[in-house]
């Protein structure tokens, strides 16, 4: 169990931000994350944030992706 | 990683079960993880000597019939508005049905998205009494710890949950300790291990000699897990790697781990299938008390009911059947006549092994059917 | 019909509720029949509100189809219970190789609906049959007490007409047959689910609800031999694919990377743990035809403003009889099974 996917921070008021990916959004809870801000990309499980990621994080997804995808 | 990367996998995992020219079995405890396998077809590039087991990292499959039934009693309180994961609708409890019946009789059950929407469900309707059904396992467990931390600090009175919440690597060490696990290694979840970190899991290497891999989710990481965990396997080694090094780190997320600590406690857990797992449950501490649906009724009592006779998912989670062995498998047990923990949910072993059953008997009876195979 | 029109027509109408007794076969219902359903949609046979409607159909082979909607939420991005009823219908016509020519209308409407909610659906409707030229000539409407209906059921009938040797029903596959899909799948599945209660999701995403009978018709009038055509609603792809497999006992094998869906809808699916196979969708078609067509459709399809997406996604072959195979983008395989039913969001 878990379904977890990357999303990017559009914006963050508090404990909720405003998190994107694939044109698609939804309000989510980043009060498990460490300083959550606009454009940071994070792990998120059922309306949470649970990990940040780095450039490199990002970066590395999106070569799985494309690489499986070839 | 590039496809180039995938099939350098591939092949390495090809290689190193052909050397070890004996048949290899490896545990993904994670349901999310058997969903990755069967969606991307990943059996069918695997070699036929390693066989991929599925383990009690369903949440759903392990969730006590009883817990449903209990539910599904709480449902019928007039001001009660049960709130719960899509997940948990289809599983049927002892006696009593599944919610979805239960809704489609009247009950107000309302499927949501994440706890933080049961939250706001009940801010709005003040006059309900909102139950949400915590169902999961370290993955779940923060952000329901946040919901009741925010409930209690926001002084709310109609909020509260029940509690199935459950830990894995207790779960691990139960299976272990059962005896005759016949389980070479283990691909572990990756979004627990966000969690709780890596480190969790050097008991099993320590005590049980078992190599584990941390594990992804795309069929990339997979793929790379497997190889890692062959490797280990081939040089005999046993020890805990992590492959999902972008979300899982060896001390997981420590915000996370605190809020865990400051509203739960551990507590003896029954696992739907396996028997009462000794601290592998989260209960909610004394002072959380007023959140607790098991402590707000305690009149409410599950008939009591027992599963199945003939039921074998006690050995098919432990890895020492495969699903075909239960004789309930395919006649009295199916996807959608389910009677075990196993067959429950899409992710459970032997609700995988029924998708793939069609394809080994178009093969002629293998399980890796050598009519579709690529090598 | 000018919409500025209408809505400043039903301002005033902004507060009026439909009663039981607008059901009752008096005069309020001969009021809302007048007010709403004649002034929509009116036209000679069905202005004359008689027990039936005399049609005179000039074919022998007639394809006769029904349908009941039942969505929630009732209006949605993209399309309304009303669009959705107008289409599904039709949509079954022509996939049966039918010009769809009429409708019957069944309304079940529950009592404190609003009347503009109702004036908004029978427009939507009024907007399809105008685009596909189809008439609404009988209907029937009952209203219901508060909690008896989610607000507004509809049920329409359809005749349509079948073109001379069109034979597309779902047994008809063939092995070596090519497997063709129309355009984008799951966009009304994952357009529906983001809005639902609990879900609240924020996309542009819109469902693909729309008549089908413009982009199929030249598929069937230039002598085409097509097969099967099938409209993936309910069950989406996947049911669509399962039910032509088995009910012509062949396999189907398409390719992962072959299929279209947007961005956005798999956006949607990935959030909630779903499959695009699996979502609904009500404007677009499987269409299966011999290999030799196989270029002729896709140009076709092509050249039609709903057919853009138009792919071919795989192929039907002898074995294995009755099931459908996914070659997934890893080059792995794995069979596509009848969906179970109902979309739930998933976070294990």
């Amino acid at each position: 169990m878990c379904v977890a996917i990357p999303v990017k921070i559009v914006s963050v008021a508090g404990e909720e931000a405003v998190a994107e990916i694939d044109g698609v959004r939804r309000k989510i809870i980043v009060s498990l994350v460490a300083d959550p801000k606009p454009g940071d990309y994070v792990l998120m499980h059922a309306g949470f944030a649970i990990k940040k990621w780095t450039e490199e994080d990002v970066r590395e997804f999106n070569e799985i992706l494309k690489g499986t995808k070839a | 990683m590039k496809q180039s990367d995938f099939k350098q996998h591939l092949d390495g995992i090809h290689d190193i079960a052909d050397r070890l020219a004996r048949p290899v079995k490896i545990m993904e405890v994670c349901g999310t993880h058997t969903v990755a396998v069967c969606r991307s077809g990943l059996r069918s590039l695997l070699p036929s000597s390693l066989k991929l087991l599925s383990g009690p990292g369903c949440p759903v499959c392990v969730t006590p019939a009883e817990y449903i039934d209990r539910a599904i009693l709480l449902s019928r309180r007039p001001e009660v508005l049960l709130a719960t994961f899509g997940d948990l609708m289809r599983v049927p409890g002892f006696s009593l049905g599944t919610l979805e019946k239960e809704r489609a009789s009247g009950a107000r059950v309302r499927v949501v998205y994440s706890v933080s929407d049961a939250l706001a469900l009940a801010d709005e309707r003040k006059s309900a009494k909102v139950i949400f059904l915590a169902v999961g396992f370290e993955t779940t467990a923060p952000g329901i710890a946040w919901a009741v931390k925010t409930a209690a600090e926001r002084g709310m009175k109609n909020f509260a949950i029940l509690s199935a919440l459950k830990t894995m690597p207790n779960a691990m060490e139960a299976l272990l300790q059962s005896g005759g696990v016949q389980i070479d290694g283990f691909i572990c979840p990756g979004h627990v291990s966000t969690i709780i970190g890596s480190r969790p899991y050097e008991f099993i290497c320590r005590k049980y000699c078992r190599p584990c891999v941390v594990a992804g989710f795309e069929p990339a990481d997979v793929v790379a897990a497997i190889a890692m965990l062959l490797g280990q396997i081939e040089e005999g080694k046993c020890e805990v790697q992590n492959q999902y090094l972008r979300a899982v780190s060896a001390g997981g997320n420590p915000k996370a781990g605190l809020l865990l600590e400051e509203i739960f406690e551990p507590a003896d857990a029954e696992w739907r299938g396996l028997g009462v797992v000794p601290q592998s449950g989260l209960r909610l501490r004394d002072k959380y008390k007023n959140y607790d649906a098991f402590s707000l009724y305690p009149d409410i009592k599950a008939p009591a009911g027992a599963e199945v006779s003939g039921c074998l998912c006690g050995e098919v989670l432990r890895g020492r059947i495969a699903p075909p062995e239960c004789k309930l498998f395919g006649k009295k047990c199916t996807p959608t006549t389910p009677v075990g923990a196993c067959m429950v949910s899409g992710e459970g072993a032997c609700a995988a092994y029924y998708r793939y059953a069609p394809l080994a008997e178009a093969g002629g009876g293998d399980e890796s059917p050598s009519f579709f195979k690529r090598r | 019909m000018n919409r500025q029109a209408f809505l400043n027509d039903v301002k005033m109408k902004n507060d009026q509720m439909i009663l039981l007794s607008h059901g009752g076969g008096g005069l309020r219902s001969k009021q809302l029949i007048n007010e709403v359903l004649v002034k929509r949609l009116g036209n000679p046979v069905l202005n004359m509100l008689d027990d039936g409607a005399l049609l005179t159909l000039d074919r022998k082979d007639i394809v006769f189809t029904t349908d009941s909607f039942v969505v929630r939420p009732l209006f949605f991005p993209g399309g309304d219970i009303g669009r959705l009823a107008a289409c599904g219908t039709i949509n079954d016509l022509v996939m049966m190789g039918a010009e769809p020519r009429y409708l019957s209308l069944g309304l079940i409407i529950e009592e404190g609906f609003s009347l503009r909610d109702l004036e908004r659906a029978v427009l939507s409707m009024r907007e399809i049959l105008d685009v596909a030229k189809v008439k609404i000539v009988t209907g029937d409407t009952k209203v219901v007490e508060k909690g008896a209906a989610a607000g507004l059921f509809i049920n329409t009938s359809g005749i349509g007409v079948r073109l001379a040797n069109a034979d597309t029903r779902v047994s008809n596959a063939r092995p070596g047959d090519v497997v063709v899909v129309t355009g984008t799948l799951g966009d009304h599945g994952a357009a529906v689910i983001s809005c639902r209660e609990g879900i609240n999701l924020d996309s542009k995403l819109e469902s693909d609800v729309a008549p089908l009978w413009g982009l199929i018709a030249p598929l069937l009038t230039q002598g085409t031999e097509l097969h099967c055509l099938r409209d993936p609603t309910r069950g989406g792809l996947a049911a669509a694919l399962c039910d032509i497999a088995e009910a012509s006992r062949v396999g189907i094998r398409v390719r992962e990377r072959e299929i279209p869906v947007r961005k956005e809808t798999l956006g949607v699916c990935r959030l909630l743990g779903l499959d695009p196979l699996n979502m609904a969708c009500e404007g677009r078609a499987v269409v299966v035809c011999p290999e030799r067509l196989c270029r002729d459709v896709l140009r076709m399809l092509h050249s039609h403003p709903m057919g853009g997406n138009a792919r071919a996604i795989g192929v039907v072959e002898e074995q294995p009889a009755g099931l459908v195979v996914l070659e997934t983008d890893v080059g792995g395989e794995r069979i596509v099974e009848m969906p179970m039913g109902d979309d739930l969001p998933r976070i294990c």
